[in-house]
């Protein structure tokens, strides 16, 4: 098994953290992983995108071009990502930030009104949650079990509370995502 | 058993410095290598090994901190990023010149200049070739993996003590910047002062009882006797080139081309190397993991197997030198490199090894 997921959208968006959380969560399958960041003079507003590899075998190149999935929040990553999704891969998006939505026919597109959900939720910072959530119903890479004792491993223990809340929505991420 | 732990490699040296017992830590922010102060900054070693962690005035006088506290025997180190470490050249040269152990490490960025934030490998040049002045070698080690960064702290170390010799360890913004499985080094207890009495003879630790007083310094009047002493430094570096030499070759045995990279860039060669072999093209992949001393015997027997060498790099052109200095045919020698903090993809390096060698 080997998936290579790129995840982008706007700073501040926490596409990084979302990395994070799903490296963290391959940690605790015992799945090889790498988390390539895009980085620089990284501001709120700017791009931001991660490259996340899982697998069962060592890891190569931590860097790509090609991709199995791709989690897309917005116009500008639409536009430099869809083309670079792998036949036959899955293209997962929130349309609430599209002007124009994806249009390739051999890839699986995935739709996820997360913005929408996540409005219904107590905070807006689990937007991201959402979405792997969606990610998570869409590729089955690992257990939210997993993904849960990665991110109690990692949040500092005074956020241990939101734990619940990252949780409902991961599940409410997954919801969304017809079978 | 060792946790596994998931770090960037900037996080790893940070953690292996002191699990290694290093005495101190002089250094001055820059992206992208930040992480190892900012990490040494929250692990707070001076309250459990007492490892000074300082963050100095300018990186000038971070490089020179690490001379002084190398005069005494300590293990000391710095870390910066392209433009620091050209500035830090003049305290290289000297720790060098006065066979000092130390470990410096340089997370590559884009240059020239104050360049950008992103990865590159131009400071090839500078970190082999002596970026200071004067006749003098660092034993330069590249590594590739976040497992690397934190195993080369411990054995730069063991290299800069074994020869009383500078070691840097010439990373970049890749595989400072990314995260992956790592195995920490067991904790090791920092050198008591009788120790590093018994192990570095030469150092200034106050004169005790009964041995004349240690004098370390660079300046030498006499040119014939500044001559004698870049005799001995010179058998010095011909030991280490004979001893030291390391390197991995992947997939080799039956390749009809060579790729050579080093660092994170072999990491995306090698799976350019993976996508080749799937197309029916025999390419192999060979790693200095020393670049100096440069794995030259390897160069040569390989030339000889091979119909072509292509050399990635981030930057014009530069370890392709060596390369062909060390050739022991005349195969055709090509180079492929991204600058400015550009990395190229694995698709990249499979289209330029087909378009350089004609491959169809």
């Amino acid at each position: 098994m080997k998936e290579e997921i790129i995840m982008a959208g706007f700073g501040g968006q926490g596409v990084l953290s979302m990395g994070k959380i799903l490296a963290y969560a391959g940690l605790m399958d015992d799945l090889e992983v790498t988390w390539m960041p895009s980085y620089g003079p990284e501001q709120r507003g700017g791009t931001a995108n991660v490259t996340v590899i899982l697998s069962d075998q060592p890891i190569s190149s931590p860097v790509l071009n090609r991709y199995d999935t791709a989690v897309i929040l917005n116009q500008q990553s639409l536009d430099k990502f869809e083309s670079k999704v792998k036949p036959g891969g899955t293209l997962i998006y929130d349309p609430y930030s599209l002007r124009n939505l994806p249009t390739r026919t051999d890839i699986r597109l995935v739709p996820v009104e997360a913005m929408e959900a996540t409005f219904k939720l107590p905070s807006a910072k689990v937007y991201n949650m959402v979405l792997l959530g969606a990610l998570l119903k869409s590729r089955p890479l690992v257990s939210v079990d997993a993904v849960m004792r990665g991110l109690k491993k990692t949040l500092p223990e005074r956020h241990h509370h939101l734990l619940p809340l990252n949780k409902e929505a991961i599940l409410k991420g997954m919801e969304l995502v017809g079978e | 058993m060792e946790e596994v732990r998931l770090m960037k490699g900037n996080e790893a040296i940070a953690h292996a410095a002191i699990r290694y017992g290093v005495d101190g830590y002089f250094g001055y922010p820059i992206t992208p290598q930040s992480e190892i102060l900012e990490t040494l900054e929250e692990l707070m070693p001076w309250e459990t090994t007492g490892m000074v962690v300082l963050q100095a005035e300018s990186e000038v006088a971070a490089i020179n901190m690490v001379y002084g506290g190398a005069s005494t025997g300590k293990a000391v180190m710095t870390s910066s990023s392209s433009p620091g470490v050209s500035l830090k050249q003049e305290g290289i040269s000297y720790i060098a010149a006065g066979e000092l152990p130390a470990l410096i490490i340089n997370c590559m960025r884009g240059g020239p200049g104050l360049g950008t934030l992103q990865p590159s490998q131009a400071d090839y040049f500078q970190a082999t070739k002596g970026g200071g002045h004067g006749d003098y070698h660092l034993i330069v080690l590249a590594p590739a993996t976040v497992q690397e960064m934190a195993d080369f702290v411990g054995l730069g170390f063991d290299l800069a003590y074994k020869w009383r010799n500078p070691v840097l360890m010439l990373a970049d913004g890749v595989v400072g910047q990314m995260m992956e499985k790592v195995v920490l080094p067991e904790q090791r207890p920092r050198r008591t002062e009788r120790e590093i009495a018994e192990q570095c003879p030469w150092a200034v630790t106050g004169r005790p009882e009964g041995r004349g007083p240690n004098v370390l310094t660079t300046l030498e009047l006499d040119p014939l006797k500044m001559e004698q002493h870049n005799l001995h430094l010179q058998k010095k570096y011909d030991a280490i080139s004979a001893e030291e030499v390391r390197y991995e070759e992947i997939d080799t045995e039956d390749a009809e081309y060579l790729v050579m990279a080093f660092g994170s860039v072999a990491r995306i060669c090698q799976k350019a190397v993976e996508e080749a072999r799937e197309q029916g093209i025999k390419v192999g992949l060979l790693r200095p993991i020393t670049l100096w001393p440069f794995p030259a015997e390897a160069v040569a027997r390989l030339s000889n197997k091979v119909k072509g060498i292509l050399v990635v790099e981030l930057n014009a052109g530069q370890m392709i030198e060596d390369v062909r200095l060390n050739l022991d045919t005349r195969v055709p020698v090509h180079h492929f490199g991204r600058m400015g903090g550009i990395v190229m993809d694995p698709d990249e390096v499979l289209g330029a090894l087909k378009e350089k060698f004609n491959i169809q």
